[in-house]
């Protein structure tokens, strides 16, 4: 049995996509539940209930709102351009999914170990964009095509300081692949030896960078009610449109995956002692996404021309130069070399 | 395995290419610029080449290809008229390609390339070097002053494009971006110390 996954071709494909659904399914049945989460925080800070009348304290309330999009009716704008309308949202769901092929549970659990995996997040995460200018360009209509015009200048200008913010952690790890950064974060100081300490004012502008990459509030330009109706996904309706929120949720807990790889030691335990494990990557990508939530209910959102600035003339320059000065305290040892913590190589 | 990932990526690079030109829609036509170009990834990958692979999606399919898409989709020309123009400059265009075919067969007929540098080719990177790592050696360590000149190509080209596009108009109201940062919270709003569980 074990000869036949791991010598012949077909086993091996077979083992693949075991592996794949064993990612996918446990990802979107959590997806379910956070989605719930987000609207049940969301709800508290603002003093009501939330959803609370579809299963115990409304737990099931996402599992309703799926049944309701398939079963509704597809509408497809006159004038649309009909097989770039639909490949649209497929682009965004396929986008956001592919990334976790290489995102690390535990040590050694990842569907792809590969040695440029945080730039293959980094490439995945800039195909994104498409899934949005091809729905608000395919939509033949003036409300989504400027909404997608809006969102992708956004989600292109932070890709920028998120790239820089990367190597950052990318020249303290010496490392491109996920299972080493973590590594490299491992210490007998627990959760002082992970880079949100030496790194943490790129912690800040990382997770608030996430924040405009995966359109969430403060930056949900693209969505301003008031201004745009809804962004690129007006003329979207039923399974087209599930799978455009599908696709943005993943993003945001992948940005959470990420937070808590490059800065939380992934799956080490924060008290020395402790064993390591999966529950701990759990709990970090938990506790990030309470943070995304927490945000989108308690901030106002930014003005176009301000997220601009923002990103382009406070944000770039910042990492930039921190960039700068982590190259040299790592090459010359600054601060008990806790910016130098080599692996391999160095 | 390996040989119908090569086969997958091939076919569809050609594909991309061919509905690249012959597309009628422009925008359709960059969209399948796009998937010939992640199958080009696809295929530097194979040849392990996964750090080249990574920065032809970043660079190409993330930024330069949303640069088109962009401009395609603002311009509004009419492509098909367009098209029709260029019929006229077919014959010069297929001589010309009939000229660079041949130069190609002639010099790809006659090059007689070393045993030795077709396993160069094929075993690029050796297994304890990592592909990212062994292409910053050459191009910091060796090559250092060439990159350094690339780079002050760019900046000479970026600061090129400033210049030409930067004007300054006088009858364009400009925002102050420090007076409205500076901006007395006091004065702008009424704060209310709402308790928990209450509401306003």
């Amino acid at each position: 049995m074990a000869d036949f996954f791991f010598n012949t071709t077909l086993g091996t494909i077979l083992l693949i996509i075991g592996q794949i659904f064993l990612v996918v399914i446990p990802l979107l049945l959590a997806l379910a539940f956070l989605m719930y989460a987000d609207r049940k925080i969301w709800a508290s800070v603002q003093l009501r209930r939330g959803p609370n009348v579809v299963g115990i304290y409304g737990l099931l309330q996402s599992f309703a709102d799926f049944a309701k999009y398939i079963v509704k009716e597809v509408v497809v704008p006159a004038g649309a351009d009909r097989s770039v309308f639909f490949m649209a949202p497929m682009v965004t769901l396929v986008m956001a999914l592919v990334a976790w092929a290489v995102i690390p549970f535990n040590d050694g659990w990842v569907l792809s170990n590969i040695n440029v995996a945080i730039l293959y997040v980094f490439a995945i995460s800039s195909l994104e964009v498409y899934g949005v200018i091809m729905g608000g360009w395919a939509s033949n209509s003036k409300y989504p095509f400027l909404g997608s015009l809006r969102s992708a200048a956004q989600m292109i200008s932070y890709e920028v300081s998120i790239g820089l913010i990367i190597i950052g952690v990318v020249i303290s790890s010496g490392s491109l692949n996920f299972g080493d950064i973590v590594r490299s974060q491992s210490g007998d100081l627990g959760l002082l030896n992970w880079y949100w300490l030496p790194h943490f004012p790129m912690l800040i502008l990382f997770f608030i960078s996430a924040l405009a990459e995966t359109n969430r509030p403060p930056f949900d330009l693209p969505e301003a009610e008031s201004e745009l109706v809804a962004g690129y996904q007006v003329e979207y309706s039923s399974t087209p449109f599930l799978l455009f929120m599908i696709g943005e949720l993943v993003a945001v807990v992948l940005m959470c995956a990420l937070i808590s790889l490059m800065f939380f030691g992934g799956w080490l335990s924060p008290i020395p002692g402790l064993p390591d494990g999966i529950f701990w990557m759990v709990a970090k990508i938990g506790l990030v996404f309470f943070f995304f939530s927490l945000v989108k209910a308690i901030t106002p959102r930014y003005r176009y021309d301000q997220l601009m600035r923002l990103g382009w003339k406070v944000f770039l320059p910042f990492s930039l130069f921190w960039v700068v000065f982590v190259a040299f305290a790592a090459k010359f040892d600054w601060f008990w070399g806790i910016y130098a913590r080599w692996t391999v190589g160095g | 395995m390996s040989v119908f990932a090569f086969y997958l990526f091939a076919i569809s690079v050609i594909t991309g290419g061919l509905f690249t030109v012959i597309s009628r829609n422009p925008v359709h036509s960059v969209l399948w610029l796009i998937l010939a170009f992640l199958s080009a990834a696809g295929l530097f990958v194979m040849l392990n080449a996964e750090f080249v692979a990574m920065l032809l999606i970043i660079v190409y399919v993330g930024a330069v290809a949303v640069l088109f898409l962009f401009v395609v989709m603002m311009l509004d020309v009419d492509f098909a008229e367009l098209k029709a123009e260029m019929a006229r400059y077919m014959p010069l265009a297929l001589l010309i390609g009939l000229i660079i075919l041949m130069q190609f067969v002639m010099a790809f007929g006659a090059w007689d390339a070393n045993v030795a540098a077709e396993t160069l080719r094929t075993q690029v990177v050796t297994d304890e070097v990592q592909n990212t790592a062994a292409l910053g050696m050459i191009l910091y360590d060796q090559y250092f002053l060439l990159f350094q000149l690339s780079g002050l190509i760019l900046l000479v080209a970026m600061i090129g494009a400033i210049v030409l596009t930067l004007r300054h108009r006088v009858d364009v109201k400009r925002q102050n971006v420090v007076s409205q940062m500076m901006r007395d919270p006091k004065l702008a709003m009424k704060l209310n110390d709402v308790k928990p569980g209450q509401g306003l």
